[in-house]
């Protein structure tokens, strides 16, 4: 499938549960497999994010997992490697989600085709904001990738609506302020913060930071496309949990459908 | 006009260099700073606010000494210290902490944070903080609060609260990680007074500005003493603040040579010194894009040094511009050397200055008897060295 398609027949079917997972953490079999329990639990649209030593917009339970992947020696290799794995037994979208450094320190000619290769359909970069993304915009575009851009509680509406413009796949709205991290409820100004961005652009908006419950996930899609559950998936694989129970997690976690 | 000549960026870059890498919910408070820094840039009322702190509070001008001794005993040429060492705190970071907070008041925060690794720019904002009535709490590696505990005693003395940090190297970059998080959480009443010419802009012209008294003051010390400009400067550069607060008054001056001295720590390899231009290897650290110590993955590289305010992995955006220019030349001395430095300044002059300013007077010794006998060289003695005393005891340099 076409990869834009892969995001978008998401969206168009239904709404998106996001799963986020760190590569190389447990290393890369256990991210194969955690990547496949999660898929199989119900994660619609999966983000493999590259670990980074020095990650400032993470939280405790990230940035731990980033050490432990790191000390794996997890390469960008060995996460095109793993996304190729998945998708020969996925068709679900894949976004590789990265702070802009080991990107570029990978960047040679060809290696936005080995992006592409290797079954990802969109980059969402933390540290590269509208204002620096031209050259990495560009290419992704170029290659039918999707480059995905995050909105928060503090951005305006005229930036809403700049980056509405330019990001193609889906909105990600980082719905408090601060960083990654398992949190018991909603941010208050939730639904009319969501109201503001769905009236001000057009492209499918998931809601992330914070969710770690089903009753938080449900309350998200009342006003949302889809939602992200991120830290509490990574602080069950720091626990140790079997692809079983991971499965069995996130299908807990999902109110879609049932 | 010739981007070199002024402190100013281009829109955020020096040639290539700076930007503003930053995740997306750091642009709203990083916007409003630059609003508020150009508006304040071009305000005479916070000019003499400011200029008015450094005189009667910080204690500027600061001295132009000759140290002849010095001089005499490394066979070299004249000699001058500007001493930043004599500045209120002990160091050149006041300069910036006393502008910073400035801006922070007048924008209405009520909350200051700050990252330090050698201290001084934790003691400088402690001290700002407390004569301007604004709550601060300073975020520091555990590594260094141990190898600079008096400036730990110093910051809690004058109502910091300093906070450990202890993941990562547990130095400087990991202080600046932590701040970065606090602030992406506290923005609205909180100003992050950053320590050094680096991070996004407009961090890196706006602690040049409010450093660049350095060079001001010490050309036009040069001057009336020697009648003549400097031959050479040479300072120290951990991010690059002191370096590019003196380097700024003599930028527009071809004739007079501009070095910046790394910290060149045990070894060669990666991991043993904190020598940015000695790996020539360019990336994105702490919002900005620079040369930076890091593996060919793009990971951050450890990096270490006797010299606490030395040992950090990215260089301000200036100085790899100037560095790229040509305008300024870049060395590295090792630990060993600028220890021996520090003890020769304190035999023959009876100055004890802090093992980052040490690195610059290493690297005159070394090179001292190949210059023209008649040359003026200055070196920005950025601080002095109580603080490192536990450090050199430890090292067995005193007993
Ligand atoms: C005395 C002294 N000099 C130099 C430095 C290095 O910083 P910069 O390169 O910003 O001047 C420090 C930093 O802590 C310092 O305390």
């Amino acid at each position: 499938m076409n990869k834009a398609k892969r995001i978008d027949s998401i969206f168009k079917h239904g709404k998106a549960y996001v799963g986020y997972l760190t590569a190389g953490d447990g290393g890369m079999q256990q991210s194969l497999n955690a990547a496949l329990a999660l898929i199989k639990g119900g994660v619609n649209i999966l983000e493999i994010g590259v670990p980074f030593s020095d990650p400032i917009a993470d939280g405790p339970v990230i940035q731990r997992a980033a050490t432990r992947a790191l000390a794996n020696g997890t390469t960008m290799r060995d996460i095109l490697k793993l996304t190729t794995a998945i998708r020969k037994q996925s068709d679900i979208p894949l976004v590789l989600f990265s702070y802009y450094n080991p990107i570029l320190a990978n960047i040679n000619p060809s290696f936005f085709d080995k992006v592409r290769d290797a079954g990802i359909d969109g980059i969402l970069l933390v540290d590269c904001p509208l204002e620096e993304s031209e050259e990495f915009h560009k290419q992704c575009i170029m290659r039918d990738i999707a480059p995905i851009y995050v909105l928060t509680p503090a951005t305006s509406i005229d930036r809403m609506q700049l980056i509405n413009e330019k990001a193609q796949g889906f909105l990600y709205y980082a719905c408090r302020k601060g960083t990654t991290g398992m949190k018991n409820e909603l941010p208050a100004d939730l639904a009319e913060k969501i109201q503001l961005i769905k009236a001000n652009t057009t492209l499918p908006l998931v809601v992330g930071f914070g969710i770690s419950n089903r009753e938080m996930a449900a309350d998200v899609l009342k006003y949302a496309d889809g939602f992200v559950i991120g830290s509490r998936f990574v602080k069950a694989i720091e626990d140790g949990v079997s692809s079983d129970n991971l499965c069995a997690l996130a299908q807990a976690l999902n109110p879609i459908g049932n | 006009m010739n981007e070199h000549i002024t402190t100013e960026s281009n829109n955020g870059r020096y040639g290539e260099y700076g930007g503003m890498f930053i995740p997306e919910l750091l642009i709203a408070p990083i916007q409003a700073l630059t609003d508020a820094w150009n508006k304040a840039k071009h305000d005479k009322n916070f000019e003499i606010m400011y200029k008015q702190k450094l005189a009667n509070y910080a204690g500027r001008p600061t001295p132009l000494t000759e140290v002849t001794r010095f001089a005499n005993t490394i066979r070299g040429p004249r000699i001058f210290l500007k001493r930043e060492d004599l500045l209120h705190t002990g160091a050149h970071k006041l300069n910036n902490a006393l502008g910073q907070c400035l801006l922070a008041q007048r924008m209405g925060k009520t909350r200051i944070i700050a990252e330090t690794g050698a201290g001084q720019h934790g003691v400088a904002t402690a001290a700002a903080c407390a004569h301007l009535g604004i709550p601060c709490v300073i975020y520091m590696g555990s590594t260094d609060m141990e190898r600079q505990a008096p400036n730990v005693a110093r910051m809690r003395l004058m109502g910091a609260e300093v906070v450990p940090v202890n993941h990562g190297t547990a130095t400087l970059k990991d202080a600046v990680n932590e701040a970065l998080r606090d602030w992406s959480e506290s923005f609205d009443n909180t100003h992050y007074c950053l320590g050094s010419a680096l991070g996004p802009h407009p961090f890196p012209e706006m602690v040049a500005h409010f450093q660049s008294v350095i060079g001001t003051e010490c050309k036009e010390q040069c001057q009336t003493q020697n009648g003549s400009a400097p031959d050479l400067v040479i300072a120290c550069v951990g991010g690059g603040s002191n370096a590019i607060g003196i380097f700024s008054g003599f930028l527009d001056n071809p004739k007079v040579k501009l070095i910046g001295v790394e910290a060149g720590g045990h070894g060669m390899k990666l991991g043993e010194h904190a020598a940015r231009f000695r790996a020539k290897s360019r990336g994105v650290l702490h919002g900005c894009f620079t040369y930076i110590l890091q593996n060919e993955e793009g990971q951050i590289a450890t990096t270490a040094s006797i010299s606490a305010g030395l040992d950090y992995p990215a260089i301000g955006p200036q100085h790899a511009d100037l560095y790229d220019t040509h305008r300024a030349e870049y060395v590295a001395v090792s630990d060993d050397e600028a220890i021996h430095a520090l003890q020769l300044l304190a035999k023959t002059e009876g100055i004890i200055c802090a093992l980052e300013s040490a690195h610059a007077l290493a690297y005159l010794i070394k090179i001292a008897p190949s210059l023209d006998k008649k040359q003026i060289i200055i070196v920005n003695l950025s601080g002095r060295g109580d603080k490192d005393l536990p450090q050199l005891m430890q090292q067995k340099v005193i007993e």
